[in-house]
């Protein structure tokens, strides 16, 4: 019997079938706490961007909703940067950005972006008189080794930069990878996002930049990361920029000055 | 129970899988930047090793031998995806930095290597000790390796700062070469220098 063909198939089967059960239903199992887990970690880097958490300190579930529950998530139309009705609960930026009716081929850009989501889901922080008093939103372009995903948060004036973090990234550790660095990303706190004509100037250059109040556009580079510092640039100049974040911005200040 | 003693001891020094057969070096070199993160790789290599070889043993008077090479990946990739799945529900923050990695253990020859060489002729009890010894043999290079990595390249173990870098105050210039993969390289390899001076027998003749 064994040896037979008609065994080793049955064998097969019976094989397959059996780790397909273990292998779906741990994925069941246990996708609820997975889920919770994706959520925590994203409100978390959500605070860190908007300075309401440090980078490195460990924070309880409780504690990173206690401190997401005044922030307001809006999924906004990138073109019009008018508010949609879409649910952010349910929005999944990366799902939409790959889905051929909800997102556009890139314009030309050096960020590395192929398609681009035509909703972008963006986080909003008011006083009690709804008065906005930050806003963060997710940037995402080519490093050196892969795409890097972030927040950058803007101050209410919407041009001072009050922090900018990376979640995901696949830079060479010690390197690019210093992204990650607290030191690093409190360079960013107090820099101005868009210079005199309006566009975005913000720029990593090589070397060290001055203090944000004598040179606000400029932050240092980082050491052998010159790829990753240029990708970190790039994006920021997209998505602050017209096809970016630009509409949703102006729409901002529109209703900022009435 | 000396037979026992021996298939676990033995992977440890005698025999370890990444020192004497040189399996699992592509693992070994990504995650040892840092001691907690090659502890949780280590602990999943272990978990899937002793399962491996204790299903495959189970199995192995009714694997066809025609067919037993994918029969035990199988296996081995069903449990890789349980493990990663518990490590992304229960440790979150390692599961991200480990990455691919963890997925990556289906490859890794040390598993497939012993449940060929050892699962397939040796009782389930006896098999799951030798997945067991070589997982920790595995653990323990992995260990050593991101210790020397840690300190060396960050100043610190498991997270806690032991030179402090000169970059925030304190003297230590710390080595950029050991965050980079090729360092696990040279410590791998001193490693099993040391270990053939140690263990003469380990030596190949030339």
């Amino acid at each position: 019997m064994q040896g037979s063909v008609l065994y080793n198939l049955g064998f097969a089967a019976v094989v397959c079938v059996a780790c397909a059960i273990v292998v779906s239903s741990s994925a069941v199992a246990l996708r609820e706490r997975q889920v919770i887990n994706q959520t925590l970690d994203m409100q978390r880097n959500v605070l860190v961007a908007a300075g309401l958490a440090a980078p490195d300190e460990s924070l309880e579930p409780d504690e990173i909703e206690a401190r997401f529950a005044p922030i307001r998530q809006v999924v906004i139309d990138r073109e019009t940067g008018a508010a949609t009705e879409v649910d952010p609960a349910g929005f999944d930026p990366r799902a939409a950005a790959a889905d051929p009716d909800r997102s556009e081929a890139a314009p030309p850009n050096n960020a590395g972006l192929q398609r681009v989501a035509d909703q972008a889901l963006v986080y909003e922080l008011r006083d009690d008189g709804g008065e906005l008093d930050l806003v963060v939103l997710p940037v995402h372009g080519l490093g050196l080794w892969g795409i890097l995903y972030g927040f950058v948060a803007l101050d209410a004036d919407l041009d001072t930069i009050r922090g900018l973090t990376y979640y995901e990234h696949k830079e060479t550790p010690g390197l690019g990878g210093e992204v990650d660095n607290p030191r690093w990303k409190s360079l960013w706190d107090g820099r101005k996002a868009f210079g005199p004509d309006g566009a975005p100037a913000i720029e990593v250059i090589k070397g060290l930049a001055g203090p944000p109040a004598d040179d606000p556009y400029r932050v240092d580079g980082l050491a052998g990361a010159t790829m990753t510092s240029r990708g970190v640039t790039n994006m920021l100049r997209f998505w602050l920029d017209e096809q970016g974040f630009g509409p949703y911005l102006e729409a901002l200040r529109t209703r900022r000055d009435g | 129970m000396a037979k026992t003693r021996d298939a676990l001891i033995d992977p440890l020094f005698n025999n370890n899988p990444i020192a004497l057969q040189v399996l699992g070096i592509c693992s070994a070199l990504a995650v040892t930047t840092r001691m907690d993160t090659a502890l949780v790789m280590s602990a999943a290599v272990v978990v899937v090793t002793m399962s491996s070889n204790f299903f495959v043993s189970a199995l192995r008077n009714q694997i066809p031998t025609s067919i037993r090479i994918i029969v035990q990946l199988t296996i081995i990739a069903s449990l890789v995806i349980v493990v990663d799945q518990v490590l992304k529900a229960y440790l979150f923050e390692l599961s991200k930095q480990l990455t691919v990695f963890v997925g990556l253990i289906i490859t890794n020859c040390i598993i497939m290597g012993r449940a060929e060489a050892y699962a397939m002729q040796n009782p389930p009890g006896m098999s799951l000790i030798d997945g067991l010894g070589n997982g920790l043999g595995y653990g323990a290079i992995l260990m050593i390796t991101a210790f020397v990595r840690e300190l060396l390249g960050s100043g610190t173990v498991f997270g806690t700062t032991v030179l402090p870098l000169a970059s925030e105050a304190g003297w230590y210039a710390p080595n950029g070469l050991m965050v980079l993969s090729p360092a696990a390289f040279f410590i791998i390899g001193f490693l099993i220098w040391a270990l053939r001076s140690w263990k003469t027998d380990q030596v190949e003749a030339d």
